[in-house]
């Protein structure tokens, strides 16, 4: 038999119900990515809280309204967190709708790969649960995927399960000026190396022998804290294209070995094909046929 | 299928591809199975040799309304390669070119019948590797890595084959080209290609796929630990993790599985201990000798007995060679044997091994264990003779007994096999009927007339669409 579902969720189910428009409210630090929602539309929020958490199993449960403040406040105890990186008041369910990685992608990847299972409110008020909660798993379709950077335009995200890691040793950071891509190539797998053009910003984690011996390869500065990145625009090239791209006007920060680029300037959206436009669109109308979930946000613009 | 209509569509496809397509009996036979003891008998064998020949047979086969299924090395162990309802095989072991090596972005763009092995071997001079290691490396696909989002040891610190796939170009079931996923970071809109990464060939055929790149380590450390009780052995997995180390592999082998494969291949691993651990710990040699001291104290706690640390490659390479030659090794005890995968959460192996013993018993077969312990990852094999009467009904029997004491200690029906048609009526032990047919409605969008490999991974009543399921072939156990 399938797992029983928690009295949040159903009740958070309950409460979203089989008809008329809904909004999902996280943390609101990421509130305009995909545009404004649509005003006077009935607003909801995931229920929170650490459900279920097994530090030997390095995996927690968590209702998605958590906050990453309270994920982190939990995990922290223990010595190990789930490497978002965003804003501590964003929720968990919220981070994932967006589905943007934080600085550190370059070491620990995407924060969809940290997703082992999630469950959903679908447009009938009805909770589907995908994907497991082991550390690994391919049983089914990976609708855990599909649901990060969905915006909930998909479903409600209610409850999500994710595999933690170990907090490094040492955690440091690095500045100067010194060509970003030579550090690059210098490294075994920084956490995060940030430039803005001019200045470059180091991250390595690990134990600290190791730390040293990096940062000995490098002809940096020891700084205490990363840039802040610019949010109102972002941009996601191929790491390669950093070297020669156009550079923004207005401040930015790009992300060496990932690709992203963090603006003041805000910019359009990247392209779709029109065969996975045809997809998306497909995915969209089978799934929320009456477009009941985030009405004026959108992942697809028209 | 009838047979003019048969004989019609054999003749379009030979136009297309000439003696590349095939319906002879040793190749229908051939292609009927795959590492699973599931069978099926296709209508006939494509061998394309480009993304366009994919494209048309795909076309051909739409106008003979005939389904078709991709095919790699034919290594998958779920069965999803096993032709169901006479479909057309698309076989892509003509497409095993590495098109290209990018550096600056990390990435490799391949054709799918490209071999595992094959594409980290000719990375291995540049520093790099494609971390995904099944531990049959030296003979599958990537494209069907893909398709079954695999894992293999290293995938405990470095994660399945999904986070190790930027873009993928897939051939749709209606015959369209897409590239889902590009070099960039984020992508644009919903992520197909993350949907399309374990979907086991039923969303459409991936033609040219872009896999990331992981350094190779600058240290490497191997370590061999024997425990007198299997219990302390499996404790110590637990152990290891929740010290908050997370070594590059950490691998299992009980005590039947030792005996074999020390009689194989010679490694010099402890046939009198009850179990061993084959633990790999990799990166900076400063956090690689914090591990290897780390795991020595955790193990000591556990009561291990020896602990061997590999003094160099080649010792290494043994090691290694133990474990990844186990299933191979199995056939010195018994001609035949079944491998299953479920995951469990690791503070409940032992449990669930016990477990296993005891079914493996209760049902008169052999079970031995090689896994991915780091991962809660059983790979409980049961060895038997087909020749012996009614043995496979009890192989099957037990199978259905580990899957659902699987489930029951809180795990999953499938760590890296994936689901086919091995487990596809298991579906129900993990998820509602519900979530059944909201996975059905997202495979559908790719395919809404069920083309593309039919009748695996949902079981039949919860697909909308099973226009071939009429034609399940006599004597496929489905
Ligand atoms: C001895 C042994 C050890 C193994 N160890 C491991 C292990 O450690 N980890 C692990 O994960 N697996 C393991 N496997 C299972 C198997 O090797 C993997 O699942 C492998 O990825 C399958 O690749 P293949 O090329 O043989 O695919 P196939 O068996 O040919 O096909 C598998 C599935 O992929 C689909 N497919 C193939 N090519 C394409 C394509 N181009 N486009 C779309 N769909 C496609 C097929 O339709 C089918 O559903 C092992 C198998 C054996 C026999």
């Amino acid at each position: 038999m399938p797992e029983e579902i928690s009295p949040e969720v159903l009740a958070f189910a309950t409460e979203i119900g089989s008809s008329g428009l809904v909004t999902v409210a996280g943390g609101r630090t990421q509130w305009t990515v995909g545009g404004s929602p649509l005003e006077g539309v009935r607003e909801v929020t995931a229920p929170s809280g650490i459900w279920a958490y097994e530090p030997e199993e390095m995996t927690v449960r968590c209702g998605a309204g958590t906050t990453l403040q309270e994920l982190s406040a939990a995990l922290s105890k223990y010595g190990q967190m789930v490497p978002f990186d965003l804003s501590p008041s964003a929720t968990v369910g919220g981070a994932l709708a967006v589905g943007r990685s934080g600085y550190r992608r370059l070491r620990y990847g995407h924060i969809r790969d940290f997703v082992l299972q999630v469950r959903h409110i679908d447009h009938k008020g009805q909770v589907v649960s995908a994907g497991g909660p082991t550390v690994k798993n391919v049983s089914g379709y990976d609708l855990c995927r599909l649901m990060v950077g969905s915006l909930g335009k998909l479903g409600c995200l209610a409850e999500v399960t994710l595999r933690c890691l170990p907090i490094p040793q040492t955690s440091k950071w690095l500045t100067g000026r010194q060509d970003p891509f030579d550090v690059f190539a210098k490294l075994y797998r920084p956490s995060a190396i940030l430039w803005d053009g001019d200045q470059v910003w180091v991250c390595l984690e690990g134990v600290s022998s190791d730390v040293e011996a990096q940062s000995d390869l490098l002809d940096l500065e020891e700084t205490a804290v990363p840039p802040r990145l610019p949010d109102r625009g972002r941009m996601s090239l191929a790491p390669k294209a950093l070297k020669t791209f156009d550079r923004p006007s207005g401040n930015w920060v790009a992300e060496v070995g990932v690709g992203v680029v963090h603006m003041e300037q805000p910019n359009a959206d990247p392209a779709i094909s029109n065969i996975n436009l045809s997809l998306m669109r497909e995915l969209e109308n089978r799934l929320d046929p009456g477009g009941r979930f985030n009405p004026g946000r959108k992942v697809l613009s028209e | 299928m009838q047979k003019s209509l048969q004989d019609n569509l054999f003749s379009d496809l030979q136009t297309l591809l000439g003696e590349r397509a095939r319906d002879g009996d040793f190749e229908l036979g051939l292609y009927g199975k795959d590492g699973s003891v599931l069978e099926g008998r296709p209508s006939i064998v494509c061998l394309p040799q480009s993304t366009s020949e994919v494209q048309e047979i795909v076309k051909i086969c739409r106008r003979y309304d005939t389904p078709f299924l991709a095919r790699g090395s034919g290594t998958g162990l779920a069965g999803g390669a096993v032709p169901i309802g006479e479909p057309v095989i698309i076989a892509t072991a003509k497409m095993n070119k590495i098109l290209e090596v990018d550096l600056d972005n990390r990435i490799a763009w391949v054709e799918p019948g490209v071999l595992n092995l094959d594409l980290s071997n000719e990375l291995l001079p540049l520093g790099f590797h494609f971390a995904p290691d099944p531990s049959s490396q030296q003979v599958c696909s990537i494209g069907g890595n893909v398709a079954n989002n695999s894992g293999g040891p290293h995938c405990l610190a470095y994660g399945v084959t999904s986070a190790h796939i930027a873009a993928l170009e897939v051939v749709l079931p209606d015959g369209q080209i897409a590239q889902f996923g590009d070099l960039t970071a984020d992508g644009a809109g919903y992520d197909l290609r993350g949907l399309f990464v374990g979907s086991e060939g039923t969303m459409g055929i991936t033609t040219r796929i872009a896999v990331r790149l992981t350094q190779n380590p600058p240290e490497v450390r191997t370590l061999l630990l024997d425990f007198a009780d299997v219990r302390d052995g499996a404790a110590a997995v637990s152990a290891i993790i929740a010290a908050g180390l997370i070594p590059a592999a950490l691998e299992m082998m009980d005590k039947r599985a030792i005996e074999i494969v020390e009689a194989f291949v010679n490694a010099g691993y402890p046939t009198e201990a009850d179990a061993v651990l084959l633990v790999e710990l990799d990166g900076l040699p400063g956090g690689v000798e914090y591990g290897v001291e780390l795991v020595r104290s955790v193990a000591t706690r556990h009561h291990v007995g020896n602990v061997r640390v590999a003094a160099d490659e080649k010792e290494r390479a043994l090691l290694w060679k133990g474990r990844k030659n186990a299933f191979g090794a199995v056939a010195r005890i018994k001609p035949d044997y079944y491998l299953h995968d479920t995951v469990v959460p690791r503070g409940k192996l032992v449990e669930v091994l016990e477990k296993v013993y005891r079914i493996a018993d209760a049902h008169d077969l052999i079970a031995i264990n090689v896994f991915h312990a780091g991962d809660g990852n059983l790979h409980p094999i049961l060895a038997f003779d087909s020749s012996e009467k009614g043995v496979l009904e009890r192989v099957h029997a037990a199978g259905r007994a580990i899957v659902t004491a699987s489930i029951e200690a809180g795990g999953v029906l499938s760590g890296e096999h994936g689901i086919g048609l091995e487990k596809r009526d298991y579906m129900g032990m993990l998820f509602s009927a519900h979530d059944m047919a909201t996975q059905d409605l997202v495979r559908e969008a790719f395919d809404p007339d069920g083309f593309a490999n039919p009748l695996k991974v949902l079981p039949t009543g919860s697909r909308c669409s099973d226009s071939f399921g009429q034609h399940v072939p006599d004597g496929a156990w489905v």
